[in-house]
């Protein structure tokens, strides 16, 4: 039900005093209610939901998750390949890697 | 959904549903963890995902997933069903609703029966439609069943907005409005509460911000991870949760920062106030759950459906064979009612929870059908 899908905005319009933009999602447009991300600019992703798009995603915050798990892996590979370094800690993580600040 | 079945990929979607990332976060949390803990998904969102992916197999065994009350169609109580029922019975009458509503059972049948029977039930993707619908059929009554958690009330809340704004007579809703917060006290109030920490929900959370859990979070000792819906999001939720229970932290973190802000969206918070006020809400099961829904403020009062067509008189009793409100509290699982997959199944379903794709009951029934002894932990 609080399902939101993700949606380039191609356009953005004004209609029955509302501002409004069209989205692609996957190759399907349809038609979004800009009231609550006026901001929201065509080449920029919408999260939709019921029609209205309720945030901008931040593309930034988006690929953090991956850049901090291929950090990982090298760390890992390099570890591999530098068998007399102290074994790795139980949690090789840094506390705040893995999560976006709060904003 | 209009996107099943596409061909084209989706970028914010598909990324986070990489088998080898979702194993990577799998295996960092194996290393984390110490003892057992239960963590509770809030949204019925996440609980589809979580069956869908075959998440929950994929976790150590210390970590069990609990499933919460966060599926709007499945706490909506019978009394509402049946007064839409009702509603859409009228000659006049144009019931518009989300299309998850016209199976859910009410007493003697269900939206969909009325149709068939010739009601003039409408199935909209948006609240704007319900509104131009009415705009468009002057002569007709227009009633837009309005049901959702606090990711949908801004929607809902735009098109009571416009319906005052275009000065529209033939306009109302039935307004079935609840809100997380609540039920995550209520949830942790029950009695034999199992719940070590929460994954709260990424779209609320859109638009209300984190603000609302941090009382929870500090008064029950909890800590409650914002994530979304993909794979690698509630990986990533439930890896951050484990590591605060771990280290005895009870924080609010945001592990979907690509669409929350701390401070939620102002824009959809301020439409949501000036149309709705707080109000006691019934949820299916769980009982009257004080200050936990939306009702009309008395300036939007001519467009309440209760109001207008007087169905407070209408009121029913939950069936009680269906074990919904304790499935919905995380008490009890689908396949611990006499009912899952004998007599209620998702083309007959007793209970909600079996009609939402979102509804534990369903979830279970379709990925894990009636195998408890190699379902989930």
């Amino acid at each position: 039900m609080c399902l939101g899908i993700p949606g380039q905005l191609v356009e953005v319009y004004q209609k029955d005093d509302l501002p409004m933009g069209k989205a692609d999602f996957g190759g399907v447009v349809k038609e979004v209610c800009l009231a609550y991300t006026p901001e929201a600019q065509p080449g920029q992703y919408v999260l939709v939901h019921v029609g209205f798009a309720i945030s901008v995603i931040d593309e930034t915050e988006a690929g953090e998750i991956f850049s901090m798990l291929a950090q990982m892996e090298s760390l890992a590979e390099s570890e591999a390949t530098e068998p007399m370094n102290e074994p790795p800690p139980s949690s090789p993580l840094p506390q705040q890697s893995i999560s976006g600040p709060e904003g | 959904m209009v996107l099943l079945g596409r061909f084209m990929p989706m970028k914010y979607v598909d990324e986070y549903r990489n088998p080898q990332v979702v194993r990577q976060l799998a295996e960092q949390m194996r290393r984390l963890v110490s003892r057992p803990w239960q963590i509770m998904e809030i949204c019925g969102g996440q609980t589809h995902a979580i069956m869908r992916f075959s998440l929950d197999t994929l976790l150590p065994v210390e970590i069990t997933l609990i499933h919460g009350p966060g599926c709007p169609v499945c706490v909506t109580p019978v009394e509402i069903v049946d007064r839409a029922i009702w509603l859409a019975g009228q000659p006049g009458v144009i019931l518009c609703s989300f299309g998850d509503m016209l199976r859910v059972p009410g007493t003697q049948k269900d939206l969909l029966t009325v149709k068939s029977e010739g009601g003039d039930v409408r199935v909209v993707y948006s609240p704007l439609d319900a509104v131009r619908l009415a705009q468009k059929e002057p002569d007709r009554e227009v009633v837009f069943f309005a049901i959702g958690f606090e990711t949908t009330a801004p929607a809902n809340a735009m098109a009571v907005r416009l319906a005052k704004q275009w000065g529209l007579r033939n306009f109302s809703v039935l307004a079935a409005h609840v809100l997380v917060p609540p039920a995550m006290e209520a949830v942790l109030q029950a009695p034999g509460s199992k719940v070590d920490g929460f994954l709260a929900a990424g779209h609320v959370c859109t638009v209300m911000g984190l603000e609302g859990y941090r009382r929870i979070a500090t008064k029950y000792r909890k800590p409650i991870v914002v994530t979304g819906f993909e794979p690698v999001d509630i990986l990533r939720g439930i890896f951050c949760c484990v590591r605060q229970l771990e280290q005895g932290r009870h924080e609010v973190e945001n592990a979907y920062a690509r669409s929350v802000r701390a401070k939620g969206n102002l824009l959809a918070q301020r439409q949501i106030e000036e149309v709705f006020q707080l109000a006691d809400r019934k949820w299916r099961g769980m009982g009257v759950i004080p200050a936990s829904g939306l009702e009309l403020r008395p300036a939007y009062a001519q467009f309440d459906a209760v109001r207008r067509f007087g169905l407070e008189r209408i009121s029913a009793e939950e069936p009680t064979e269906c074990i919904a409100g304790q499935v919905l509290q995380g008490l009890k699982r689908p396949y611990e009612c006499p009912l899952f997959a004998r007599q209620c199944t998702p083309e007959h379903p007793r209970g909600a929870p079996m009609v939402s794709a979102e509804g534990a009951c369903a979830a279970y029934y379709r990925y894990r059908p009636g195998r408890p002894a190699d379902g989930p932990k």
